[in-house]
């Protein structure tokens, strides 16, 4: 009953041959999803993405078993279940890329601090954490200085570690891709404002991983142009993702992996289309800024993401998806793993310009999801917007 | 019309046969087998009523189960149109079953709703696990509240640790009516948490089969500072919703399964 798009065995290919790049890379930099991996591009060093792996092993329904072996160790199950399931995964010699360092920021949530620490023990490689202020209010002006010195020494970190020289040319290059390949996910997402809407929110996050792990490279620039132009087509041909699509909805927060496609075919049996998310749009927000300055621009932009600033902004960004999408409610999963993205959900749903329902579950740990609590606050919700 | 209402629960399922008003009902233990559960509660409302249905609806969490319905519809839009066609006046309503609890906020039909999260305070089941652990039956907590002259304070929001906090209650040689009416202080207060999550306004209705015990209507209209309506038969409520809203619904000459 769900449309597949043809984008999704092309962003396999695209996906398989990134995780073949980093077995064959002398340099592999580990990185967490919001630190400027700009930077190591621009340096030839390979960024590998443990929050993307794990992401992987959700959706193929391994992550729960990979979490308990890290909960043998006596990692918590109220930690990330991203973190649990990647060091469940090193613990059992998963082939990865191994580490060459380690690059974490905590724009994102402080869970990566102790992760990292904990890979930098195993590995026995060296961490280079980068610390950004937390935007309650308003971007100060000495937040980016503050980020931007630490830039200049993670520079001087990785120069002497790869032995590499950072050319200046190459990251402005560099820059250059990730606008352009932010700028190309960013027109495809926007054709869910379609209506009806040619792309579901669960087409949006099969097709994620190459914005998040290739962002300055060619790549999702020319992966995403043509994901925009099957959409297009879809929308001339007249093929909705949904048939007879009735209700559209916003989706809060990081999918449910391992339900990816059950949630998928509960909207689309209901009419019901989710047409964007926060999760996706996060990295279309990531717009780097036009400073003279190259650093001080990429501090400014990895300053203020969507997990990083006061849930005023955070409001305000929903909103907004509300208003460009124009849909009629939003459904907010409650993730037991990501706590600064579902911390203050209650408090944002009072903010929300349209009526909403929170669920409760995890990314990862399938054993948080209860299907029957689930479908009837679905339904529930489904019936009174009817 | 007559019209069926099926609600199968967590705990209990509850069938009512209406027309203008409700002709019979019948409420069972809700056995593994939904289906079968189903049936037998409606074949009893039949034979009390001396009338079968011609229209069924299902509810509750079985309702995906009762292959015999009509339509099916959640149990948040049932209690709505039940306790407002017993309470015109109803704003919202509190249901408080075996294993959810929720607020609904009522307009013409719901206007927002909060359940429980996975956890079981807060329910039914919560109070079933500390009777049993006091060794007296749920349908005597709402008389033992009322004999109780000082709650004792119960922290833990927990079941489980509850159910300790208890043991060590009866222990320490504290009257049973303090620990039942301190625990009924804990289920009200964990649902007005719940409630201030929606503007609670007045009139309250409380329903399932929880309502029946006064205790926890006494301790809610206590934290809530409002006063709360009980129908007569407040387990039956969603039972009732939807038989009407399958009235509406057939009138209307719609086919589909879903509301
Ligand atoms: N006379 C009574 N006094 C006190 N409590 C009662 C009484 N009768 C039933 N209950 C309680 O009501 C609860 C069942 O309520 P109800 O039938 O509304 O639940 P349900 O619909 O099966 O559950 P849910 O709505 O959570 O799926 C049980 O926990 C039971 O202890
Ligand atoms: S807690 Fe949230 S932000 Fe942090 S690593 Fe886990 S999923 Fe990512
Ligand atoms: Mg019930």
């Amino acid at each position: 009953m769900l449309k597949k798009m043809k984008s999704n065995e092309k962003m396999k290919q695209l996906m398989t041959n990134y995780y073949m790049m980093g077995f064959a890379s002398e340099h592999v930099s580990w990185i967490t999803s919001g630190a400027p991996v700009e930077i190591l591009y621009a340096m030839d060093i390979y960024p590998f993405y443990p929050e993307n792996h794990s992401a992987l092993f959700g959706a193929a329904k391994q992550g729960t078993y990979y979490a308990e072996v890290a909960e043998k160790l006596g990692f918590s199950r109220d930690l990330c279940s991203y973190a649990r399931c990647d060091i469940g995964c090193v613990v059992s010699s998963v082939n990865v890329p191994n580490p060459t360092f380690l690059f974490a920021c905590n724009n994102i949530c402080n869970t990566v601090v102790k992760w990292y620490e904990v890979l930098s023990r195993i590995y026995k490689v060296p961490l280079f954490f980068l610390d950004t202020p937390f935007v309650r209010k308003e971007l100060k002006e000495n937040y980016i200085r503050y980020v931007h010195d630490q830039l200049v020494e993670f520079i001087d970190f990785a120069e002497k570690i790869t032995g590499k020289e950072l050319s200046d040319l190459k990251l402005r290059k560099t820059l250059q891709l990730a606008l352009k390949g932010v700028k190309a996910y960013k027109d495809a997402l926007l054709m869910g404002r379609n209506k009806p809407s040619p792309l579901t929110a669960f087409d949006a996050f099969i097709n994620m991983a190459p914005i998040v792990c290739l962002r300055g490279t060619e790549y999702p620039i020319n992966f995403y142009e043509e994901m925009k132009l099957e959409l297009e087509d879809r929308v001339k041909k007249g093929i909705a993702a949904v048939d007879d699509e009735k209700i559209r909805l916003l989706w809060d927060n990081i999918p449910i992996w391992y339900r990816l496609k059950w949630l998928g075919e509960f909207f689309a049996s209901r009419n019901t289309c989710i047409v964007a998310d926060t999760y996706t749009n996060a990295w279309s927000w990531m717009i780097v800024k036009d400073k003279s300055n190259v650093l001080e621009s990429l501090a400014e932009t990895y300053i203020f993401i969507y997990l990083n600033v006061g849930i005023e902004h955070m409001a305000k960004a929903i909103n907004d998806l509300v208003n460009i999408y124009d849909v009629d409610g939003v459904v907010i999963h409650s993730n037991r793993s990501c706590k600064p993205y579902s911390f203050g959900q209650y408090e944002i749903q009072k903010m929300i310009e349209v009526p909403s329902v929170v669920i409760e579950a995890d990314m990862v740990d399938e054993r948080v999801f209860s299907e029957a609590q689930i479908v009837t606050r679905l339904e529930a919700f489904l019936e009174m917007l009817k | 019309m007559i019209v069926a209402g099926i609600d199968v629960g967590s705990l209990t399922a509850k069938c009512v046969l209406f027309e203008e008003k409700v002709i019979a009902y019948s409420i069972a233990k809700v056995t593994p087998d939904l289906e079968n559960t189903a049936k037998a509660v409606y074949s009893d409302a039949v034979k009390k009523a001396g009338v079968s249905a011609e229209y069924i609806v299902a509810t509750g969490y079985g309702r995906n189960k009762v292959s015999f319905a009509n339509l099916k519809v959640t149990e948040i839009t049932c209690h709505a149109f039940g306790a407002k066609s017993i309470f015109p006046s109803c704003r919202t309503v509190i249901d408080i079953g075996g294993q959810d609890s929720k607020v609904i906020a009522v307009e013409n039909g719901v206007k927002n709703f909060v359940m429980n999260d996975k956890c079981a305070a807060g329910t039914g089941r919560f109070l079933e696990v500390m009777a049993s652990a006091l060794n007296v039956d749920v349908s005597k907590l709402g008389e033992l509240d009322e004999k109780a002259d000082k709650p004792v304070n119960i922290s833990s929001t927990c079941t489980v640790f509850a159910e300790s906090e208890v043991v060590s209650y009866i222990a320490q040689g504290e009257k049973v009516e303090n620990i039942v009416a301190g625990l009924h202080n804990a289920i009200a207060s964990r649902i007005a948490a719940m409630a201030k999550r929606i503007d609670l306004k007045p009139d309250v209705v409380l329903t399932g089969g929880v309502a029946k015990n006064k205790g926890v209507k006494r301790a809610l209209e206590e934290i809530l500072q409002i006063k709360i309506l009980v129908p007569e038969e407040p387990q039956i409520v969603g039972a009732i919703g939807a038989a009407i809203v399958g009235k509406n619904y057939a009138s209307r000459g719609r086919k589909s399964e879903r509301f």
